[in-house]
C-alpha cells in the first residue's frame, strides 16, 4: 500500500536550515575572498560573488525540482542515472578540452562549463544504494562486496584518467558507508594503520636510534601493539591477546634493563625477532583452534612488516614534486616557495586571524591574493583570517551538525536504500571537510577538492545540492511504504 | 525489513571518528590562531610595505640669521630582494652608471649581515646610495622594468659658505656600531659626524615617519593601510641658530690661512662663541655626497690634519697669557698687593737657576709687570706663595691652593662646550710632582716655570679665550657654547648660568689695567685701535716642537666688553708678530665691521704670511 504525503511537510527542516546557512556564509566568503579594493557591489554579476549568486539561485530551483520528484523515481532509475553519468564522464574524458591540465570540464558555452565528476558522486551513491536494496542482498558475500566495489571504482578510474586525482579520491569515502553496512572494521583499521606507518616510517627514517632507523623501530613497535588489538577485538581471543601483551611487556623490560646497563642492543633485530615469535605463536594457536581470524591476524602482521619495508622504496620511486609535497607536509623539508607556498600562506592567513578575526573584508592576506585559489579550494582561509578562531569553529560546528544530522536521517530510514544512500552522502561530505580543511591548516596533503557550499563554482554547488536534496526527498517519504 | 543491531552500533564509531577529527582540527586552529606563533608577524611582513618617511634635517643659521647649512635632495636605490625577478643586470647597471663588479659588490655588501644586521629578503634594503639627479631621472623612467627596486628620497647637506667646517661638522652614513648602539638608525640612514651635527644630532635629525602601504602577492601597491590611520608623519629636525658670526668666522679663517693654530672669540656677556677658527681647515662641502668617502680619507691622510679642531683639542703651553691668572691668584692669596715690587735683573736669577726676561724698568709692581710681561715678577710671586710656610704648611698644600684657583678659572678640566669633543688641557696635581721628585722633594724653584705658563701646564685656545672673557666680565664667565638658540626649544640651562672663579671681583681691575697698559705702552701696542679701548696680553710660548708659538689674549672695549679673544699661531715666534695683529684685527672687524685704513697693511701681512705649524701632525 502506497501513501503519498506532501514532501514539504515531512522534509527535514533542520537540514534545510543548515544548508541555507552554509550556502549564505559561502556566498559572503566568496565575496570577501575575491573582494578587490576598488570593487563595487556584492551583487555585481561580473564578479565572482555575483556569479555565485546566480549559481545559488539555480541550486534553489534545482532543489525545489528534486523535492517535486517522487522518491521512488530515484530508486527506479538509479542504474540509468549511473550509466548516464559514466557515459558522460567517458565523453568528457574523450572530447573535453584540457583546462589546467585536466580533462574534466565540459564546455557548455565559452564561459559556462560543468564538471561531470561533481555529479557522478550522487549517481554512484544512488546505484550503490539500489544494489544494497536488492532482494536478499548480503554484503558479507564476497561477490556482492566486489560488485559494490566495482560500482565505486569505475567512476574513480575514469576521473583519475581525467587527471582529477582529488575528485577521484573522494570515492574512497564510500568505505565509511561500507563499514556501516558490515564490511569488516579491519579494513578501516588497516587503512589508518597504513597511513600511520607510512608517515612515521618516512618521517623518522633518517633518524638513527641504537643503530636502526627510528622510523622502522616505531613502526615495528606499533605493529606489535596493533596485533594485540586485532587479536583482542577482531579475533576475539582474550587469552591469546593477554599472553601476547605479557610477552611484549617482558621483552620491553629486558630491552630496557639491557639499555640501562649500557649493553648494545641490536634493537631492530630484537623487534623483528619479537614479531617473528608472535607470528609463530599465533600459528600454533591456529593449529589448536582453527580460527581463521587468527590466521587473518597473522596475515595482517606479515603484510604490515612488508608494507613497512616497501614504504621507503616506493617513496623514493615517487616523482620529485610528489615527494616534496609529502616531505613538506611531514615537516621534513621547508619549501616555502614551491610546494609549501600555498599551505604556508594559508597558515599565515588563518594564523593572523587570531581569536576574533580581522573583521569582514579586513583580511589583508586574502585580499592581497597571497593565498592561492582563495575563493575555491582555500576559501576557509578567508573565514580563518576575517572571522578568527570563533568563525572557523562556527563553520566546523555547522558541518559537524550537518554530518551528524545526516547520520540521524540515515539511521531512521526504513529501507537499506535510504540508509546506504544517506551514509554515502555522509561519507562524501565528511571526506571533503576532512581533506579540505585539513589541507588548509596544514594537516593533510594538498588535494584540490572543494569545501561543500563554500568554494566558488556552480558544478560543485549543484553537485552537493543534488546530493543533499535527493537524500532529503527520500527521507521525506520515509513514512511511505513501498 | 532487515535490521542488524550489531551493525547499528557502528554509527557510534563513525560519529566518534567525525568528532575526533573535528576536535583535532579545532585544536589545530586554536594553536594557529590563538596560540603564540609568528603567523601574525609573517602576515604583516607579507601584506604591509612599511615605507620610511625621512624628515628634513634642521637648518643651521649663524647669529645674524644667515643660513649656513640646508638640505639638498638625494636618492637611494632600494631593493626588496624577494621581489626582484627577471632582472636584466646589464641594462640595470647601464642605467645606474655602475659596472657589473660594483653591482656585485653592492649586493654582497647588502647581504653581509656584519655590515647590514637588518638584512632580510622581505624588507626594503639599501642597494646603493646618493644617486645623482641625472641618474635618478634615468632610473626613475625605467623603474617599471626592475621589479623589486624603487627609489627613496634622502637628505644631504648643502653649505652656503665654505667656512666653519670644524664647528658645523657634517653627516655620514651610519655604520654597524651606530645601528647597534641606537636602534633608531637603519642601514643607509645618516647621522651627524663631528661638530654640532654630532653634538646636536637628536635636535637636528627630527623623527622618521612611516607609511604603511598594502601590497599584494605580486608586490603591487594597493593603497594605504586603513587610509593611513596608522601612518606616522615624520617630524622635521629643528633649526639651530649658532652663536658664530659667519663673517667674523670667515675673516678669522682668512687671517689664519697658511698658518697653523686657532682663534676663539667669545662674547663675554653671554659665553657665546663668536668665532671658532681652527687652521688649517677645509671646505665642509667636501664631505657631502658620493665623494665623501674619498675626500674624508684624503683629509685624514693630510699631514697637516685639517680635521683636527685645534681650537678645542690642541693643548698649548699658555705662555705669558697665563700671567693674568697668576696676578689674580697672588692678589687673592695676599701674597702681593698692587704695590708690591719685585726686582728684575734681566730675569729671575736664583742660585743656578735663571728665567730670562727682557729690558724694562725695574723693580716693578703688578700693573706694569703685566704690561711688560715681566717673567721675574711672576717667578718671585710664585716662589713667595709656594714657599710661604706661615700661610701654607707645605709646598704641596700651597700648590693645591694655587691649582684650585686655576681650576675655578676653567683650566685643567673640560669647560663643557656643546661640541662633541674638547680637551681638558693639562694642570698637574701635586701627586704628579710627588711622583717625579718624591714626596717633599720639590719646592717653588723646582717648578718655577709654571709661573709664566710654561713647564707642564697646557691649555686649549678655548680655555685661554674663556680667561679673557672672565677678565672682561671682572670675575665670572658663562660656559662657552656655539649654539645660541634652538627652534621651538631652549638651549641647555648650563649655558645660561654664570660661573664664578674663586677670585674676588675687585682684583680683576688691576689685571684689566695691566692688560690695557700692555696695549697702550707694553708688549701689544699693535693692538691699539684708534677709538676702541683694547685690553690684551701677548704670549710667546716655548714648546718642544720648534719655534715659539705666537699667542694673544684680549678683549675690547675695556669698559663694555663685546668680544674676548684668544689667538694661537703655532711656531710663529713672538706673540706680537702674529697673535697680536690677528687678535686685534678680529676685534676691530667685529666691533667696527671694517678695518681702519691705517691698519690695512697688518691685515694684508696676515693674509699673505705663511708659517709652518706642527700640531696634530701625523708622524
Amino acid at each position: 500500500m502506497a501513501r503519498n504525503v506532501n514532501a514539504w511537510k515531512t522534509v527535514d527542516k533542520f537540514t534545510i536550515f543548515l544548508y541555507l546557512i552554509l550556502v549564505f556564509f559561502g556566498w559572503i566568503s566568496i565575496y570577501a575572498a575575491s573582494y578587490d579594493f576598488d570593487q563595487a557591489s556584492i551583487f555585481d554579476f561580473a564578479e565572482r560573488s555575483g556569479k555565485q549568486l546566480v549559481w545559488i539561485g539555480l541550486s534553489f530551483i534545482l532543489a525545489f525540482c528534486i523535492m517535486l520528484i517522487d522518491a521512488r523515481m530515484f530508486e527506479t532509475y538509479a542504474y540509468l542515472i549511473y550509466t548516464g553519468f559514466i557515459i558522460l564522464l567517458l565523453f568528457t574524458f574523450a572530447f573535453a578540452q584540457e583546462v589546467k591540465g585536466s580533462r574534466s570540464w565540459l564546455m557548455i558555452t565559452d564561459t559556462i562549463r560543468l564538471q561531470p565528476a561533481e555529479f557522478a558522486k550522487f549517481a554512484t551513491a544512488l546505484a550503490v544504494a539500489k544494489m544494497f536494496n536488492g532482494y536478499n542482498f548480503k554484503f558479507t558475500q564476497p561477490s556482492n562486496f566486489f560488485k559494490i566495489v566495482g560500482l565505486v571504482v569505475l567512476p574513480l578510474v575514469i576521473i583519475v584518467l581525467q587527471k582529477e586525482t582529488g575528485s577521484a579520491l573522494v570515492y574512497f569515502s564510500f568505505i565509511l558507508m561500507m563499514y556501516r553496512e558490515g564490511m569488516t572494521g579491519l579494513v578501516l583499521f588497516g587503512g589508518i594503520m597504513a597511513i600511520v606507518y607510512f608517515v612515521l616510517g618516512i618521517k623518522y627514517s633518517a633518524i638513527d636510534w641504537l643503530g636502526a632507523p627510528l622510523g622502522e623501530v616505531i613502526v615495528l613497535v606499533l605493529i606489535c601493539v596493533a596485533l594485540i588489538f586485532i587479536v583482542r577485538y577482531f579475533a576475539e581471543n582474550k587469552r591469546v591477546a593477554r599472553t601476547l601483551s605479557y610477552f611484549y611487556i617482558l621483552a620491553a623490560l629486558v630491552v630496557a634493563i639491557l639499555l640501562l646497563c649500557k649493553v648494545a642492543v641490536p634493537i631492530f633485530y630484537v623487534l623483528m625477532g619479537v614479531v617473528a615469535v608472535s607470528v609463530v605463536y599465533l600459528l600454533l594457536v591456529y593449529w589448536t583452534t582453527f580460527s581463521s581470524k587468527i590466521l587473518v591476524s597473522v596475515a595482517v602482521t606479515i603484510v604490515s612488516v612488508a608494507f613497512m619495508f616497501s614504504c621507503n622504496y616506493f617513496f623514493n620511486k615517487l616523482q620529485q614534486h610528489q615527494r616534496t609535497r609529502i616531505e613538506v607536509l611531514l615537516g621534513m623539508t621547508e619549501d616555502l616557495h614551491d610546494a609549501g607556498y600555498n599551505v604556508n600562506q594559508s597558515k599565515i592567513a588563518i594564523g593572523s586571524g587570531g581569536m576574533w578575526g580581522k573583521g569582514f573584508l579586513n583580511g589583508t592576506q586574502t585580499k592581497l591574493k597571497y593565498v592561492p585559489e582563495q575563493d575555491t579550494d582555500f576559501i576557509f582561509c578567508t573565514i580563518g583570517e576575517e572571522e578568527g578562531f570563533w568563525g572557523s569553529c562556527l563553520v566546523l560546528a555547522l558541518y559537524t551538525a550537518l554530518i551528524l544530522r545526516i547520520m540521524v536521517i540515515a539511521e531512521r530510514q526504513p529501507r537499506p536504500f535510504g540508509r546506504v544512500y544517506a551514509y554515502s552522502v555522509l561519507g562524501i561530505f565528511f571526506f571533503h571537510l576532512f581533506i579540505n580543511i585539513g589541507m588548509v591548516i596544514g594537516l593533510c596533503p594538498v588535494i584540490g577538492i572543494p569545501l561543500p557550499f563554500f568554494s566558488y563554482g556552480g558544478s560543485s554547488l549543484w553537485g552537493f545540492t543534488i546530493l543533499l536534496f535527493i537524500l532529503l526527498r527520500i527521507d521525506a517519504s520515509r513514512g511511505e511504504h513501498f | 525489513m532487515r535490521k542488524d543491531y550489531n551493525l547499528e552500533k557502528r554509527k557510534f564509531v563513525i560519529a566518534g571518528a567525525v568528532l575526533v577529527i573535528v576536535a583535532v582540527y579545532v585544536v589545530r586552529l586554536f594553536s594557529l590562531q590563538v596560540g603564540d606563533n609568528d603567523y601574525k608577524r609573517y602576515a604583516d611582513g607579507n601584506a604591509f610595505q612599511r615605507k620610511t618617511l625621512y624628515p628634513s634635517r634642521g637648518f643651521i643659521y649663524d647669529r645674524n640669521d644667515e643660513l649656513l647649512v640646508y638640505n639638498q635632495p638625494a636618492y637611494d636605490v632600494m631593493m626588496i630582494p624577494r621581489e626582484v625577478h627577471d632582472l636584466d643586470t646589464l641594462d640595470f647597471c647601464n642605467t645606474l652608471g655602475i659596472t657589473l663588479e660594483e653591482f656585485d659588490r653592492y649586493i654582497d655588501d647588502m647581504k653581509d649581515r656584519r655590515k647590514n644586521p637588518g638584512y632580510s629578503t622581505y624588507t626594503p634594503q639599501v642597494f646603493m646610495t646618493q644617486l645623482s639627479t641625472q641618474d635618478y631621472g634615468r632610473f626613475q623612467e625605467k623603474l617599471y622594468r626592475y621589479p623589486g627596486f624603487y627609489t627613496q628620497n634622502r637628505v644631504l647637506r648643502q653649505y652656503s659658505r665654505p667656512i666653519a667646517a670644524n664647528v658645523l661638522g657634517n653627516i655620514r652614513e651610519v655604520g654597524v656600531s651606530d645601528i647597534e648602539r641606537d636602534d633608531y638608525y637603519r642601514r643607509g640612514d645618516y647621522m651627524g659626524d663631528l661638530g654640532i651635527e654630532k653634538s646636536y644630532e637628536e635636535v637636528l635629525r627630527g623623527m622618521k615617519g612611516e607609511e604603511i602601504l598594502l601590497r599584494d602577492a605580486y608586490g603591487r601597491i594597493k593603497g594605504k593601510y586603513e587610509d593611513g590611520r596608522y601612518d606616522v608623519q615624520p617630524v622635521s629636525g629643528r633649526n639651530i641658530t649658532l652663536s658664530i658670526d659667519a663673517d667674523l668666522q670667515a675673516y678669522g679663517e682668512k687671517l689664519m690661512q697658511n698658518k697653523t693654530g686657532a682663534i676663539v672669540a667669545i662674547e663675554p656677556s653671554t659665553g657665546e662663541i663668536l668665532a671658532l677658527v681652527s687652521s688649517p681647515t677645509y671646505d665642509p662641502s667636501l664631505l657631502v655626497g658620493r665623494e665623501r668617502g674619498k675626500n674624508y680619507a684624503r683629509l685624514t691622510r693630510d699631514p697637516s690634519n685639517p680635521l683636527y679642531d685645534r681650537a678645542l683639542l690642541a693643548r698649548y703651553p699658555p705662555g705669558s697669557t697665563f700671567k693674568p691668572t697668576q696676578a689674580l691668584i697672588l692678589l687673592q692669596e695676599g701674597i702681593v698687593t698692587p704695590e708690591t715690587r719685585y726686582p728684575c735683573t734681566g730675569g729671575f736669577v736664583v742660585g743656578g737657576l735663571k728665567v730670562g726676561c727682557h729690558a724694562h724698568a725695574a723693580p716693578i709692581n703688578l700693573v706694569p709687570s703685566l704690561a711688560t710681561s715681566c717673567n721675574a715678577y711672576y717667578c718671585y710671586g710664585l716662589r713667595s706663595m709656594l714657599d710661604n710656610r706661615q700661610q701654607y704648611d707645605s709646598t704641596s698644600t700651597a700648590y693645591e691652593v694655587w691649582k684650585e684657583h686655576l681650576v675655578s678659572m676653567g683650566y685643567g678640566y673640560q669647560l663643557g662646550i656643546d661640541m662633541p669633543t674638547e680637551s681638558r688641557g693639562y694642570l698637574p696635581n701635586r701627586h704628579v710632582y710627588d711622583k717625579v721628585y718624591g714626596v717633599g722633594g720639590w719646592r717653588a724653584l723646582t717648578i718655577i716655570s709654571i709661573a709664566i705658563g710654561q713647564g707642564e701646564i697646557l691649555a686649549t685656545p678655548l680655555q685661554i679665550a674663556n680667561l679673557a672673557a672672565t677678565i672682561a666680565n671682572r670675575g665670572y664667565f658663562y660656559t662657552p657654547h656655539v649654539v645660541k638658540a634652538i627652534q621651538d626649544s631652549v638651549i641647555d640651562s648650563l649655558y645660561l648660568q654664570r660661573r664664578y672663579p674663586t677670585i674676588d671681583a675687585r682684583y680683576y681691575d688691576y689685571v684689566v689695567e695691566g692688560m690695557r697698559m700692555a696695549v697702550t705702552d707694553g708688549t701689544c701696542r699693535t693692538a691699539n685701535l684708534p677709538d676702541i679701548e683694547v685690553c690684551g696680553k701677548t704670549g710667546t710660548a716655548q714648546n718642544s716642537h720648534g719655534r715659539d708659538h705666537s699667542a694673544f689674549m684680549g678683549f675690547a672695549p675695556m669698559n663694555d666688553p663685546q668680544i674676548a679673544i684668544a689667538v694661537y699661531v703655532e711656531n710663529a715666534g713672538f706673540g706680537a708678530t702674529y697673535g697680536v695683529p690677528i687678535g686685534s684685527l678680529m676685534m676691530e672687524y667685529y666691533l667696527k665691521g671694517e678695518i681702519d685704513p691705517s691698519r690695512k697693511h697688518l691685515e694684508e701681512r696676515m693674509f699673505n704670511s705663511k708659517v709652518e705649524g706642527n700640531s696634530g701632525k701625523k708622524r
